[in-house]
């Protein structure tokens, strides 16, 4: 078993930066990602090298490729990586884990070649392209721009993006990014490819069907209001090879519900998150959170972010030198301040998936793992289930091997709307449960025979 | 109904303070004999031990002297369609308990016997005998017993199935709301609550009965009974879905496994292995050895469990006693107040624990005894309220 002062889980901006600051001020630093190394859907170039270099070079111990399985209140980290299961411990936990692209159900959004920003994300990453000649993107939030412009600059085709949100929403958001130069730039670098390449943006419009057409797929789209309530006008269809869904993100809580820190539902922050202070220490001491799981920041605040928690957690930790790392504490809080305006403008794009979700048809199924459909959600409402976790055991809903990653979000929805509960508090959350991420019997057991196993003292007769 | 106080107050004849297994039980043969019953639970019906159990239904690991009880109850979750409107996915299935070691075997003929002596079907059988009717277990079995009386269920469908035939029942419900005192006047007891979305709750009842498991212990106290309760953390792991890999619920000599796959193919692993948690916060979390060394011990069985992914994780909270037996009938010095819990393997016994209950405070003849809970008292208070009632 390893020691450190800190452990980073996830490498993301957020958590890279975090480890780097923390090792910065003297203290030994793991950071533990799912990965290769590579930074998430939202890098943008450049930014994955540098960091790359400095991690490697500096003296952050870097777990690539590990799942993290396991966290205890001790800070034992349990992971399974390329050589197998490993574990070790530290003195503080940052968690750096990002958030889970949602998506709103409709019929039709289980079909292969139906996937999520974040797969579309990978693909395009990994392969260079997308499934099939055409996509058409969908849902709402900053991504969408994202993932139809990547599309694009790879060579791909774009059939319509479709869009809840509509063109003075994204101004806004545009206008929100005056002063950070790589978002900006960014941005306005997607705006363009989508331009030059004709692409229809549909605002107030959404996904309210798709089924296979010959070897692709077709989408039965509808137009909105503001609101996200459906208008009446006669739907139209597209076809696609490929649809891509997102409505926003879900901070990954995980590991802090795990560990029983305090949590609050936060519209603007896309979900259940944990309580914190700016420097992201939670209720729980030497607990901290930084970048998404906090709610949505995007790469150039997580970064920032990212780094202030690091240097905050290296002063709890009575690093050597307090005083300058006060002052670059002051530094780096200022920059994490001038990220609130762009924070707010990219959660008000993402807004409006909530809206959608009164729309959601009852045949449609809502929990993919264990195939549960809103029918059966709201059967279990109406004969009597007013939690969360009771409505799990009621439907099997958030059962599967997601943990109810996916699925929780819109099922706790549909529990509180159904249910006339005043808030997503009191209806709760899935209780989170190990294993974090899928893992095999045989991942954990190792090699071992009979006599190695600590069979307990015999029961009472 | 409301009160002064601001409080709603609720009366019925009983009030029953715990909503697992043995309270829901209680309650819905109470309500059937005639009476109005009203029913508090701090979480969810069957959220607690109930629900999260690991719904093995076998005599090898239940206690000896509990394989009366046992026995009509595993027929109830068996049968529970005719008597709770709701099946709880309960199924036969031959229970095998195995030996791996000279001292295994010992303990497994030792106890076989025993628990022959108490009514359990229980054979012994050789090695190649317990592989034909478990082809996967692992070849280094030296010997099997069995109890083809055995089987199992889904201890999370328990919750929907008692709501539903309580709400038929006219059972009064109140989950999210934990029992914050109890007391006692005018020939009635009261129970206050902070009630669930709504403003604090007052049930007044003639009788009481207490049915909170590892809470029993505090709601006791609430009338000045000391008897202590002590709180197991059990771990449970289920897998992800795998094809067949076997047919029948198993356990080891010692008592400290339990496993069977249900019929959309995961695999659940208990056997009480511990986890960190206690009574106020409830389960804290898993210890990474006991969680390994479970899981060893099971893949050790069945080898081929060894490519399952595993789903999840968690932990239920087990009450005990002093001397580990059953605590269920009237509570000493009070009038019209009973005590049901503290049973092991009280999901299997649960639902007759509960009938036999209900048979007793309604006056009916009763097949088997309870269990006395005055021997377990560990300081008699006497209290201003005791020496009134004596």
């Amino acid at each position: 078993m390893s020691e450190f002062d800190v452990i980073v889980i996830g490498g993301g901006p957020a958590g890279s930066h975090a480890a780097l600051s923390t090792a910065s001020a003297g203290l030994r630093v793991a950071l533990f990602d799912e990965h290769d190394g590579d930074f998430g859907p939202t890098d943008p170039a450049g930014v994955r090298d540098v960091l790359a270099d400095d991690l490697v070079s500096g003296t952050v111990t870097r777990f690539m490729s590990h799942r993290v399985w396991g966290v205890t209140g001790a800070y034992r980290i349990d992971a399974v990586g390329p050589e197998g299961a490993v574990h070790c411990t530290a003195r503080a936990l940052i968690v750096a884990t990002g958030s889970t692209v949602r998506i709103v159900p409709f019929e039709g959004w289980t079909l292969p070649g139906v996937i999520s920003l974040e797969t579309a994300a990978t693909e395009i990453r990994s392969q260079g392209s997308l499934q099939g000649r055409s996509t058409l993107v969908a849902g709402c939030g900053p991504w969408l721009a994202a993932a139809a412009a990547e599309t694009i600059e790879h060579g791909g085709r774009v059939s319509a993006i479709v869009d809840l949100a509509d063109g003075a929403e994204w101004s806004r958001a545009l206008r929100a990014t005056a002063g950070h130069q790589n978002l900006r730039a960014q941005s306005l670098r997607w705006r363009r490819a989508i331009r030059r390449s004709g692409t229809p943006w549909l605002d107030r419009c959404h996904v309210i069907h798709a089924e296979r057409a010959g070897e692709g797929l077709r989408a039965t789209l509808a137009r909105c209001d503001a609101a996200g309530r459906a208008l009446d006008a006669s739907p139209t269809t597209v076809s696609a090879d490929c649809i891509v869904v997102g409505h926003g993100s879900i901070p990954a809580t995980e590991i802090t519900g795990l560990l029983h820190a305090r949590h609050r539902y936060s519209r603007e922050a896309g979900g259940w998150i944990a309580v914190a202070d700016e420097l992201g220490r939670t209720s729980r001491a030497l607990l901290y959170v930084a970048g998404d799981v906090t709610g949505t920041t995007g790469t150039d605040a997580a970064a920032t972010q990212g780094a202030l928690v690091g240097l905050a957690c290296a002063l709890d930790l009575d690093a050597a030198a307090a005083a300058p790392l006060r002052g670059r504490i002051d530094a780096a809080r200022r920059s994490v301040r001038r990220c609130v305006g762009v924070r707010s403008a990219m959660a008000a794009l993402m807004a409006p998936w909530s809206a959608r979700v009164d729309g959601i048809a009852a045949g449609t199924i809502i929990c993919r793992c264990e195939a549960v459909s809103r029918a059966e959600l709201d059967a279990a409402c109406d004969a009597g289930a007013r939690d969360m976790n009771q409505l799990k055991a009621w439907t099997r809903c958030g059962m599967g091997s997601c943990q109810g990653r996916f699925c929780g979000d819109i099922a706790g929805e549909l529990l509180m709307r159904r249910t006339g509960a005043p808030s997503r508090e009191m209806v709760g959350r899935f209780t989170p449960r190990m294993p974090l991420r899928p893992v095999t019997l045989d991942a954990l057991t190792g090699s071992f025979g009979y006599d190695d196993i600590p069979i307990p003292a015999a029961a009472p007769l | 109904m409301s009160a002064t106080d601001g409080s709603v107050t609720h009366r019925c004849d009983v009030v029953v303070v715990g909503g697992g297994v043995m309270g829901c039980t209680t309650a819905l043969f109470l309500a059937r004999g005639g009476m109005r019953v009203a029913l508090v639970e701090r979480d969810a019906l069957c959220r607690g031990a109930s629900g999260v159990n690991a719904g093995t239904l076998t005599l090898h690991m239940t206690r000896a002297a509990l394989i009366p009880y046992a026995l009509p109850a595993i027929d109830m979750w068996l049968d529970a369609e005719r008597w709770l409107g709701a099946s709880v996915g309960a199924r036969s299935a031959p229970g095998l308990c195995l030996a791996f070691t000279e001292a295994e075997r010992e303990l497994l003929r030792h106890r076989a016997q025993v628990r022959v002596e108490y009514g359990a079907p229980i054979e012994l059988l050789d090695r190649d005998a317990a592989l034909r009717v478990e082809p996967g277990l692992h070849a280094d079995l030296l010997e099997a017993a069995l109890c083809p009386s055995d089987g199992f269920a889904s201890a999370y469908l328990t919750g929907r199935a008692y709501f539903s035939a309580l709400k038929a029942a006219d059972v009064e419900i109140f989950e999210r709301t934990p029992a914050t005192r109890l007391d006692w006047s005018d020939g009635h007891y009261h129970v206050h609550g902070p009630g669930d979305r709504s403003p604090a709750l007052r049930i007044d009842a003639k009788r009481l009965v207490l049915a909170g498991g590892v809470w029993l212990e505090p709601l006791c106290a609430m009338l000045d009974i000391s008897i202590p309760v002590k709180t197991l953390v059990n771990q449970l792991i289920v897998t992800e879905r795998v094809a067949p890999i076997m047919r029948s619920v198993l356990s080891i000599a010692n008592g400290l496994l339990s496993m069977k796959q249900f019929g959309n193919g995961s695999v659940l692993i208990g056997g009480g292995w511990q986890g960190v948690g206690d009574r106020l916060q409830g389960p804290v979390e898993i210890i990474p050895q006991n969680l390994i060394g479970n899981l060893r011990l099971a893949q050790h069985v069945i080898p081929a469990l060894a490519k399952a992914g595993i789903a999840r994780v968690w932990m239920g909270l087990e009450s005990e006693t002093a001397d580990g037996m059953p605590m269920i009938g009237p509570l000493p010095g009070q009038r019209d107040a009973w005590v049901i819990g503290c049973v092991h393997s009280g999901y299997t016994s649960g639902p007759y624990m509960g009938k036999l209950l209900a048979q007793t405070m309604l006056g009916e003849t009763t097949e088997l005894p309870l269990f006395d809970p005055a021997r377990l008292v560990s300081a008699p208070a006497q209290s201003p309220r005791q020496r009134r009632l004596q």
